[in-house]
């Protein structure tokens, strides 16, 4: 019973066709399930951009603030801790920043805007535990340096920039969060459009 | 390389006989018309609902304090989760619509006749477990008509003499709907009937690749081994697992790609219709979505006018349209055991309703617009009139069952052809 | 048999007429425009200065609606939040719930979904049906929601009006069968002027209960060109197949 003779050709060109228009409306059907997992509104809302005013923080004080979840700190450096910076830079691993931990206005050696003002993620690069600020006590961590952080995890040493010593777990410096300077007493953590 | 690849798997798992079997050498009758695409189409829409529903489940939170606020998250907060919402919420009702029509289908070509008993009564319990699912997912966004439609339910069971207190306590797993019932509510709706339908779908399929598709004439393609002349056999290669038992006649087609083909383009209308629904009009009037339920669950305060969703009105007049408690449930659930019983109710030898007398054409037709009206008399509040509507359609209903055994038994029915065509 | 069918779906609907029952205020139409920008801007304006001092939006955050009804994030932070609120939160009010339920009887009601539960023609109707009525607590009644416990916060704008009720005589009982509206005081705003503010309102109103429904609309057209599309292309390799079945 079958005396229409087959056009394969016909019969192939329609069936790639079909195929392809119909591969368009699958992938189409897919978008819902794929963006469903973007961060939500609450989400955004939550990780917002974080005002902090830094007015009130003393030299060699550190100010912690919540963004994203995540801790940030924000440390007004004394004169002599920016001054010993410069001083240890062959013991560290990355003392350029050559590796991208923050961004490009912050990467120099106080790795901020301000040399004052650092702003970083308090999150060890090695495992993710928060290190320990010891503004005084860290010579006893690494000789001749002053001040700097450590995670009591597993050991890992940074400096006052952030910057990772030579030989501890942590393979980079601490990462600097986007931010920018609204006046002169309040920064933004989290947005740096129109600065970068 | 592609070969080896398919022979290795061969080797391991049966996966070109299966495809072979059930779909490229599947012999279907070619004279299968629009009303054979709900099966195929039911499936797709119950991959849907399982899709979104795991979706769903990422960003609901089954809890009485949470339930209603976190739907609403998905409808503002989630990226297109308005979307997928609707899908589910659309799909459901998309389901019954075609659960119906597939139903229709069946008895209008008396699919559930011999030898297709079993595979009636499969479809029978998943129409059942689907019920079920859909009543306990209609309680999870916890709005005032989830909550009272539950409520009212539940309360069905406390007709049932001496244990009914206790079971509706129990079903409740508390003193009124509360955080509980939603929680197991949501555990049996996510979890537990669904792999119920599922492993009931896949009966159904086992049981109708058995027995082989009914058609419109309702007349076989598979006929005794050696009854056949090799002229009249069909040209298309059919599976060794039919061809050793049968004779296949010239009328069938491959499942694949020729029916699979029909069906795709019953699918797309019927994707066209669930679009328009979903974009456009997702509460669809009201009979989808309706209004009450877009206000949290409140127990002190009962809806004016509580409806079950559409797909339950039907059943629900025939409850209300009975003055009497118990014998309203027992009418409500007998409804629906006349439909699974219909192979032994129908005791007529021909399948088609167009071989069949006039008197089924037209207690068929009735049936229909019986089955109709009482569904829309289930929206409607319990006025006099429209509960003296409901009584006489109940009868109608049964009267349907109770006629068709009455006439079924020696009926007049035209001759049969031999073939589906010449 | 089929003109008895017929007949009998024809009757129908008076039967269900038949079986309402009651007074009920007929619901004017509130005729909104989603695609209206400015009416939904000022729709919000209302919003915040008249409801929000009771009624939350406890679903729906300020930013979505900014972004949505197209007013710069920074013009919404300074016309929309009047509290301390951030531009990400929802629009939510300081209220406790134990005073609001002391000084109206319950608690305000959240409006984020009320024109999904009411419809908006009853939300319309019902912004413009207060008349005074001095039996009750704030002196005031509705036409479409008897014994309201709500002030009439749109007072200025509408000014009050004054209801005169119609009764007629139904199988030897007397029903009442309509409620005529008349003008008392005038408001700041002329009877135009009130009920295009009345549907500003609604439409936001509107929006909020379904922020989705004009991207909704946007992707729905899209989704059913792209269906008509593969129809053509099924059906024509439906037809193909089946050109060699009889």
């Amino acid at each position: 019973m079958k005396n229409a003779p087959v056009d394969n050709g016909r019969r192939r060109f329609l069936t790639v066709a079909t195929s392809v228009v119909g591969g368009v409306g699958a992938a189409g059907a897919v978008v819902p399930f794929i963006a469903s997992w973007n961060p939500s509104a609450k989400a955004k809302a939550a990780g917002a951009p974080v005002e902090v005013n830094i007015s009130k923080i003393q030299p060699g004080q550190m100010l912690r603030v919540e963004w994203r979840g995540k801790p940030v700190w924000i440390v007004k450096r004394t004169q002599a801790m920016l001054d010993e910076l410069a001083n240890h830079e062959d013991q560290l691993r990355d003392s350029e920043s050559e590796v991208e931990q923050q961004p490009e206005y912050a990467k120099n050696r106080y790795r901020s805007i301000e040399p004052e003002i650092f702003v970083a993620v308090g999150i060890c690069t090695h495992l993710g535990c928060s290190p320990q600020y010891l503004p005084d006590s860290f010579s006893g961590q690494i000789q001749g340096v002053a001040s700097g952080f450590m995670c009591p995890c597993h050991g890992s040493k940074f400096d006052m920039s952030g910057r990772v010593f030579q030989s501890v777990p942590a393979p980079t410096n601490l990462v600097v969060p986007p931010h920018k300077y609204l006046d002169e007493k309040t920064i933004l953590v989290g947005d740096d459009s129109g600065v970068a | 390389m592609w070969k080896n690849l398919l022979d290795w798997i061969e080797y391991r798992i049966p996966m070109m006989r299966v495809a072979n079997m059930h779909a490229l050498q599947y012999p279907a009758p070619k004279n299968m018309n629009f009303w054979y695409v709900f099966g195929f189409i039911a499936t797709v829409v119950l991959v849907n609902q399982i899709l979104t529903g795991i979706w769903l489940t990422m960003n609901y939170v089954p809890s009485a304090e949470g339930a209603f606020a976190s739907v609403e998250y998905i409808m503002r907060d989630v990226d297109y989760g308005w979307v997928l919402r609707y899908m589910h919420s659309t799909g459901a009702s998309a389901f019954f619509v075609v659960v119906y029509l597939h139903m229709f289908r069946g008895m209008m070509y008396g699919s559930y006749q011999k030898p297709r008993e079993l595979l009636w009564l499969f479809g029978m319990f998943i129409y059942l477990a689907l019920m079920a699912e859909a009543f306990m997912g209609y309680l999870l966004p916890w709005g005032q008509m989830s909550y009272w439609g539950a409520q009212v339910i539940i309360s069905l069971f406390g007709a049932i003499p001496v244990i009914g207190d206790d079971l509706t306590l129990w079903i409740r797993g508390d003193y009124v709907i509360s955080g509980a019932t939603l929680n197991r509510f949501f555990a049996l709706h996510v979890i537990a009937l669904p792999l119920v339908i599922v492993v009931l779908v896949f009966l159904h399929i086992v049981a109708l690749h058995e027995v082989g598709s009914n058609n419109p004439q309702g007349i076989n393609i598979k006929h005794p081994k050696g009854s056949l002349k090799e002229e009249e056999k069909t040209k298309y290669k059919i599976h060794e697992y039919y061809t050793e038992k049968y004779d296949i006649i010239d009328d069938v087609v491959p499942f694949f790609p020729h029916i699979v083909l029909k069906d795709l383009v019953a699918f797309t209308l019927f994707c066209a219709a669930c679009a328009y629904v979903i974009f456009f009009n997702p509460a669809m009037g009201g009979l989808f979505l309706e209004p009450p339920n877009f206000e949290p669950a409140n127990p002190l305060k009962t809806p004016e006018h509580i409806a079950p969703v559409w797909y339950f009105t039907p059943f629900y007049a025939i409850l209300r349209a009975v003055p009497d408690k118990l014998l309203g449930v027992i009418a409500m659930f007998g409804a629906i055991v006349m439909l699974a019983l219909l192979p032994w109710i129908d005791r007529c030898k021909v399948r088609s309703v167009k071989y069949r007398c006039g008197f089924h054409k037209l207690n068929l037709a009735m049936f229909v617009v019986v089955f109709v009206l009482l569904g829309w008399l289930g929206l409607k509040p319990a006025t006099p009139t429209f509960t003296l509507m409901s009584q006489i359609c109940t009868l109608l209903y049964f009267g349907f069952f109770a006629f068709l055994w009455l006439y079924s038994k020696n009926e007049k029915t035209k001759p049969l052809p031999a073939r589906i065509s010449k | 048999m089929k003109k008895l069918i017929i007949t009998f779906f024809a009757l129908l609907p008076s039967l269900a007429v038949a079986a309402g029952g009651g007074f009920s205020y007929p619901l004017e139409k509130a005729n909104i425009d989603l695609h209206d920008k400015a009416s939904l801007q000022r729709g919000a304006a209302l919003f915040v200065n008249y409801c929000l001092g009771c009624h939350q939006m406890q679903y729906q955050r300020y930013q979505r609606t900014a972004e949505d009804l197209g007013i710069p994030v920074d013009i919404a932070k300074d016309n929309l939040i009047f509290s301390d609120q951030k531009v990400g939160e929802q629009i939510t009010n300081a209220m406790e719930k134990e005073d609001s339920a002391k000084w109206f009887g319950k608690q305000p009601p959240d409006l984020t979904l009320v024109s999904r539960v009411r419809g908006d023609d009853w939300v319309y109707t019902y912004l413009k049906t207060f008349y005074v009525d001095p039996n009750k607590t704030f002196k005031v009644n509705n036409a479409v929601f008897k014994d309201v416990g709500m002030p009439h916060v749109l007072e200025p704008l509408q000014g009050t009006q004054e209801a005169e009720m119609v009764y007629e005589t139904l199988h030897g009982e007397k029903v009442l069968s309509g409620i005529k509206l008349t003008q008392k005081e005038p408001g700041a705003l002329n009877p135009e002027e009130y009920d295009q503010a009345v549907r500003d309102l609604v439409n936001f109103l509107a929006y909020v209960g379904e922020p989705s429904k004009l991207e909704s609309h946007r992707i729905g057209t899209w989704v059913l060109v792209f269906l008509a599309v593969f129809f053509v292309f099924i059906y024509l390799l439906k037809k193909e197949y089946w050109r060699e079945v009889h």
